[in-house]
């Protein structure tokens, strides 16, 4: 699986679907997902996988070509998997995509300050700093982190991982399995400190 | 609750599910397994002579009777022979249970003997499969992997059992009831799509249905009869939904693809609504896609939502089993006639008749199928390999039932003829059960010959020999400059071969012979064996050339004519 592409060069993004499955956390399951997108030749621009809110569900972030098929077969072809319990297009919803990059950099005593200050601007963190190298995290969509990349390419890059795209539904309205939170446990949220819907900033946008 | 082998609690759970036939084949790490079947009486275990004859045995027996079919091999190599089968199933969508034994838990992983990574290379051919990791798991992973088997859309399931697995105590703890999340079939039907499929349909000129195999196994072929009727549609099926709806009914055209009948193929091209239930569109059925009627508007109602919209755009997707969907569909379109359509219909069928059998002195397939269908008054159960016999079969019998032919469509999987009419003939004992054999296909999986014989099984085989691989010879007749580049294939001497397994034969050399010898062979009581030496460079007609549209479909050219 590859994650987005590394050159920055990617499609246009109309032609770009991001889609979430809910799956059975189980043995095999990714290989089956993977397997169906090979088979069936549908591209993958980027796929993350990682536990969701309920206990033995995992998340799974496909980003689509949707040029390589029409994203309403992925979708229903997902859906036949058996551990597959929900499948979502986000694309066409008001979404919130990010991405993580660890970018190791080449940095001596006399360029270091114009790459903290690349850091600054692009609200990245310096993860580890040593005499001949930098690592810096950012956290952002593609474009983002795009851009990021072709600043440091100068300096020289030694290392670079992207995680891939992961997405989530901007207000109330969830991709979950689940009902959405009744108030009375919204409000048990609200009392432990988390925000409520509205109050967060938006950070890296 | 009591305690139980792993062994046993896969007999005990099989048997909860109903399953009293298996079809299968020993190995080490099965053993365990073989060692506890006596302890279930209840149990029929056919030995087959290679894992792929018990697979398609399995598909044959669930073909035949609508039952879900298991078979079972070892690790390894016992495994990897059941993949041609299985896949067979995954492409037919038919209800086998593949049940296999692995090694032990500790060398999983670690290349030991006779160990294949089995879930893995069957997971793109089976609706799902499993590895049963501890005893206490195999009643829930059986219940679960019938039902998913048999639910829906069916198809082959796998369940892979490690040696310790089988050997290992538990308590047996049987689930009353499954539920999977990730799996809800939706049986039922959109009442606002099939409003709107009925307003369609009371709209349409020229309405046609085409039946699939969805059909026989919704059991809805009544439901679909009442359907034509009423709205006056006609029908034609597919090669595999051939006996979804009945061969002599006033509405019925044949059916249509690749050597379907030219005016099943004519009226498909020239409908103006295309109600498609329980079929998938499939290439050899439609022609070229993007030429295939493109000004039909397409019903589709298929239980499976992922074949709607995969192949054409769909008008009216209708996701649901045929069962449900065509009594509420029947109740709302209104009663017609169509006089103009049926009759420009029977005009193309009395203009192209595809299936009239030229009048000729040598022993032509079609003559062959046809006097067997005379002679067994149309009621025997038809098993086909893959090829131009298989085509033949389809063509020239007349199938008033659903499930009477049982035919590898989606894989063409050579060989497929004789344990699949073993299978067929275990499930349904009184049955007459032929065999429609290639000689090229038989040659593949004619080991299976000894089960008859243990199990004294009454299959007529009759191999249609013509000393080629028929089909490919044809293809290279048309397409490749009759280069017979490898299509022509000995074959060894069959009758003296089923001698040698002990089984009755008749070579039948001329076509006078014919239907004495089906006579002889429906008359003796137990499986015999014909060799009909048919003509050798017979084509099969009409004919889609590969590549083509339903509308370029090609009729028998005069120069073969008068042969």
């Amino acid at each position: 699986m590859s994650t987005t592409t590394t050159n920055g060069s990617k499609p246009a993004p109309h032609t770009q679907h991001t889609v979430v499955a809910i799956v059975e956390d189980k043995p095999g399951v990714l290989m089956r997902v993977s397997s169906l997108f090979r088979r069936r030749g549908f591209n993958i621009e980027s796929l993350t996988v990682g536990h969701s809110e309920v206990e033995g569900l995992s998340r799974i972030t496909l980003v689509v070509d949707g040029e390589s098929a029409p994203v309403e077969q992925v979708e229903k072809q997902l859906y036949k998997l058996i551990d597959v319990v929900k499948v979502s297009d986000l694309s066409n919803e008001d979404m919130v995509a990010r991405e993580i990059a660890l970018i190791k950099i080449r940095a001596n005593n006399v360029n270091r300050h114009e790459l903290l200050d690349i850091a600054t601007v692009f609200r990245a963190d310096v993860v580890d700093i040593a005499t001949n190298s930098i690592i810096l995290q950012v956290v952002g969509d593609e474009d983002k982190i795009d851009g990021l990349i072709k600043m440091c390419e100068p300096y020289g890059i030694r290392e670079l991982t992207r995680t891939g795209r992961i997405a989530m539904v901007r207000g109330t309205k969830t991709t979950t399995v689940h009902e959405a939170e009744p108030e009375k446990i919204a409000r048990l949220h609200a009392s432990q400190g988390r925000r409520v819907e509205g109050e967060l900033p938006f950070a890296s946008d | 609750m009591a305690r139980m082998t792993g062994a046993q609690m896969v007999l005990e759970s099989l048997q909860r599910e109903g399953v009293d036939t298996m079809f299968g084949y020993p190995g080490g790490v099965v053993l365990p397994l073989y060692d506890t079947l006596p302890q279930f009486p209840g149990m029929r275990h056919i030995l087959c002579r290679h894992e792929q004859g018990a697979a398609h045995m399995a598909d044959g027996y669930a073909r035949a009777s609508g039952r879900m079919g298991l078979c079972l091999g070892t690790s390894g190599p016992g495994a990897t022979n059941l993949v041609t089968g299985i896949c067979t199933s995954w492409m037919d969508s038919t209800p086998v249970f593949a049940l296999t034994g692995n090694v032990g838990r500790s060398l999983l992983g670690k290349d030991g003997f006779q160990e294949a990574d089995i879930t893995g290379i069957t997971q793109p051919i089976t609706k799902h499969n499993y590895l049963v990791m501890n005893a206490r798991e195999i009643p829930l992973t059986i219940r679960e992997a019938t039902h998913i088997a048999t639910t829906g859309r069916p198809g082959p399931v796998l369940v892979d059992i490690p040696k310790d697995v089988f050997q290992e105590t538990a308590e047996f703890d049987w689930p009353e009831t499954v539920s999977l999340r990730g799996y809800k079939p939706n049986v039922e039907g959109h009442a606002g799509m099939i409003r709107r499929a009925a307003e369609l349909i009371d709209q349409a000129k020229r309405p046609i249905i085409i039946s699939g195999h969805g059909v026989i196994w919704a059991d809805a072929h009544r439901e679909l009869v009442e359907l034509a009727e009423k709205a006056n549609i006609p029908v034609i099926t597919t090669f595999l939904g051939i006996g979804s709806f009945p061969e002599s009914h006033d509405l019925s055209y044949g059916w249509l693809g690749m050597h379907g009948m030219f005016y099943a193929n004519m009226a498909a091209d020239a409908a103006d609504v295309v109600i498609g239930i329980g079929m998938r569109f499939d290439d050899r059925a439609m022609g070229r896609f993007k030429d295939f009627n493109p000004t039909a508007k397409i019903v589709h109602i298929d239980i499976d939502p992922a074949e709607i919209g995969k192949n054409f755009p769909t008008a009216v997707p209708i996701v649901g089993s045929a069962k449900n969907v065509l009594p509420r569909l029947t109740e709302q379109v209104k009663q017609q006639s169509r006089p103009d359509w049926i009759r420009w219909i029977d005009n193309q069928r009395e203009e192209h008749p595809s299936l009239h059998i030229r009048e000729s002195r040598r022993m032509l397939p079609q003559y062959v199928v046809r006097t067997l269908y005379e002679e067994t008054q149309g009621n025997a159960n038809i098993v086909t390999g893959v090829g131009q016999h298989q085509m033949w079969a389809g063509q020239h019998y007349f199938y008033n039932r659903p499930r009477q032919l049982i035919t590898s469509g989606g894989l063409g999987t050579m060989g497929f003829e004789l344990p699949a009419a073993i299978g067929a003939q275990v499930a349904l004992p009184d049955m007459e059960t032929w065999a429609i054999c290639g000689d090229g296909s038989f040659q593949m999986t004619l080991q299976e010959m000894s089960v008859l014989v243990d199990e004294q099984l009454p299959v007529k085989m009759a191999i249609f020999n013509n000393g080629y691989l028929g089909m490919i010879r044809q293809w290279q007749e048309l397409f490749y400059d009759k280069n017979y580049s490898s299509s022509g294939i000995s074959q060894p001497d069959f009758c003296k071969l089923a001698d040698a397994y002990g089984i009755r034969a008749i070579r039948v050399e001329t076509k006078a012979e014919v239907p004495l010898a089906i006579k002889e062979a429906r008359a003796y009581k137990g499986p015999i064996l014909l060799d009909f030496q048919i003509d050798q460079e017979e084509n099969v007609w009409p004919m889609v050339p590969a590549g083509a549209s339903l509308a370029e479909t090609i009729e028998a050219p005069a120069h073969e004519l008068a042969r």
